[in-house]
């Protein structure tokens, strides 16, 4: 039983081997809809998995202030919050 | 051993064998793993083995925009295979260049007569030069500063050396005839990002005396072939001695231009504190009171050949393999350590390809004792430079050039 459970963990990767820009997935919870929104017109999710889980609140805010005001990232006002929130709860230090 | 770094190695193994793509050689025998220790859990977690179209499976750090890293396995040779050459790009639009069609546009309010060239026109017109080199990304070995910084978590694999083939910039400049108030050369790439969000365009200037130095070229092979899309064709910029961020891919047009250029990715971005680096070459137009763009590569090695955790048996010769480079002076000496530091030995240098490229080096030992070891490496160059036993911290994460540690286990 062991043995295949062995086998059964190092196949698993296997699915996302080669796989498309869809098969990257962010953490379910309040606010991933936005930022799946937002965040991957300019750039794949795997950036925010990347940067985890180092940055704290500040630095997410930070993260976000940079894709917005230098990289012309178009998020509304409203939105930067809830963003920053769903990035420190999942993705956080 | 980090479990969740060798898992991938091993089904990327699987599955890469049925699809019948090329397999590092070391790949069969033991997997790939996912990076050193040190990088964050969640880049460890994202990354995977991945071929872009044309390349051998790398490292995803980023699906879009692609940056791959090499497998350490394949640093382990004189030349890195360019569809085994890492990937780093900045933005999301990468169209694939036509040669037949593609012109470079020489211009710029300091230059006399501009001029648009072929690709044809540009390999025959001036004279053909061939220099080896290393290209490593400016921030190679980021995901390994502690405490981390954001930006793409590479590990050691972002660099490569190559056989460069091009002709000279300053060649092709001066025939196109630079005006004495020129300050600054301003590169762009094919790329882009996106028009209606005005993402900063990926453009970079280079000072002009390094701009007409006599290693700088503009390349259009790489190891005895064009170079791959992903790493810049039809040609690129080679800017020996200094950081990738110069290096523009899929290159399209020069401008020789009166006043420092202020672009997002020359300012702020790629930028140094002021001061903190022992870096020799200066680019004084684009400096500020606080900070100064990364230039010229800090020395350093890597040990190419040891797995951490490895094992090995007492008495068993055990022989470590690496590279070691720097921004242009040359590598001096290669040292080891096998007592933490305490005493040093020199290792045996390869083949000297000229000071921009990297230098292999080895050291053969036998353990005698049972136990855990550390295998320390420690390059100094020609000008007295030598590795940092402290990591000299920096916000983006560049210049980590901190002494290597691998740990073995005699048993």
């Amino acid at each position: 039983m062991k043995k295949q459970l062995v086998w059964l963990v190092l196949l698993l990767p296997a699915a996302t081997f080669a796989a498309g820009e869809e098969q990257i997935r962010l953490k379910d919870g309040l606010g991933k809809d936005l930022v799946e929104a937002n965040c991957a017109t300019c750039h794949s999710l795997d950036y925010i998995q990347t940067n985890s889980p180092f940055l704290d609140r500040k630095g997410w805010e930070a993260t976000l202030s940079k894709m917005v005001n230098a990289m012309g990232a178009p998020v509304p006002k409203e939105d930067v919050p809830k963003i920053v929130e769903y990035l420190d709860r999942y993705y956080g230090k | 051993m980090n479990r969740r770094n060798f898992l991938k190695g091993v089904s990327g193994g699987l599955v890469l064998g049925g699809a019948g793509l090329a397999l590092p050689r070391m790949a069969l025998a033991m997997p790939v793993s996912m990076g050193p220790a040190g990088l964050p859990a969640g880049t460890l977690d994202a990354s995977l083995l991945d071929a872009l179209p044309g390349k051998r499976p790398l490292i995803r750090r980023t699906f879009r925009a692609p940056n791959y890293e090499t497998p350490v396995a394949y640093l382990n040779d004189l030349y890195t295979p360019n569809d085994a050459f890492f990937v780093r790009y900045h933005v999301s639009n990468i169209p694939e260049v036509a040669a037949e069609s593609w012109k470079l546009r020489i211009g710029g309010e300091a230059l006399q007569n501009p001029v648009e060239l072929t690709l044809d026109e540009l390999k025959r017109g001036f004279e053909r030069v061939e220099l080896p080199a290393l290209c490593m990304c400016a921030g190679n070995r980021r995901g390994l500063f502690q405490p981390h910084v954001p930006g793409v978590q590479w590990g050691n694999g972002a660099m490569g050396n190559a056989r460069w083939v091009g002709v000279r910039l300053r060649d092709v400049l001066n025939k196109a005839g630079v005006r004495k108030e020129a300050l600054e050369m301003v590169f762009d790439g094919a790329d882009s990002g996106i028009a209606a969000y005005k993402t900063p365009d990926f453009v970079k200037s280079l000072p002009m005396w390094k701009a007409l130095d006599e290693n700088t070229l503009i390349a259009f092979e790489m190891n005895g072939a064009a170079l791959p899309h992903w790493n810049g064709f039809p040609a690129r910029l080679v800017v020996p001695g200094w950081v990738g961020t110069y290096w523009v891919k899929n290159l399209m047009s020069i401008e020789v231009i009166a006043k420092p250029f202020e672009g997002f990715w020359m300012k702020p971005a790629y930028r140094i504190p002021l001061g903190k680096f022992p870096n020799v070459d200066r680019f004084i137009t684009q400096e500020t009171a606080v900070n100064t763009p990364i230039t010229d590569m800090v020395v350093n090695s890597l040990i190419t050949n040891i797995e951490e955790g490895q094992r090995v048996r007492p008495g068993q010769s055990v022989d470590v393999k690496g590279v070691a480079w720097d921004g242009g002076y040359g590598i001096r000496t290669v040292e080891v350590s096998l007592d933490e530091g305490q005493s040093w030995r020199p290792a045996t240098l390869g083949q000297d390809l000229g000071r921009f490229s990297w230098r292999l080096w080895s050291y053969r030992f036998k353990p005698a004792r049972r136990g855990k070891l550390t295998v320390m490496a420690k390059a100094s160059n020609r000008i007295g430079q030598t590795q940092t036993a402290e990591l000299i911290l920096n916000p983006a994460g560049y210049h980590h050039n901190l002494i290597q540690k691998a740990t073995i286990q005699v048993m």
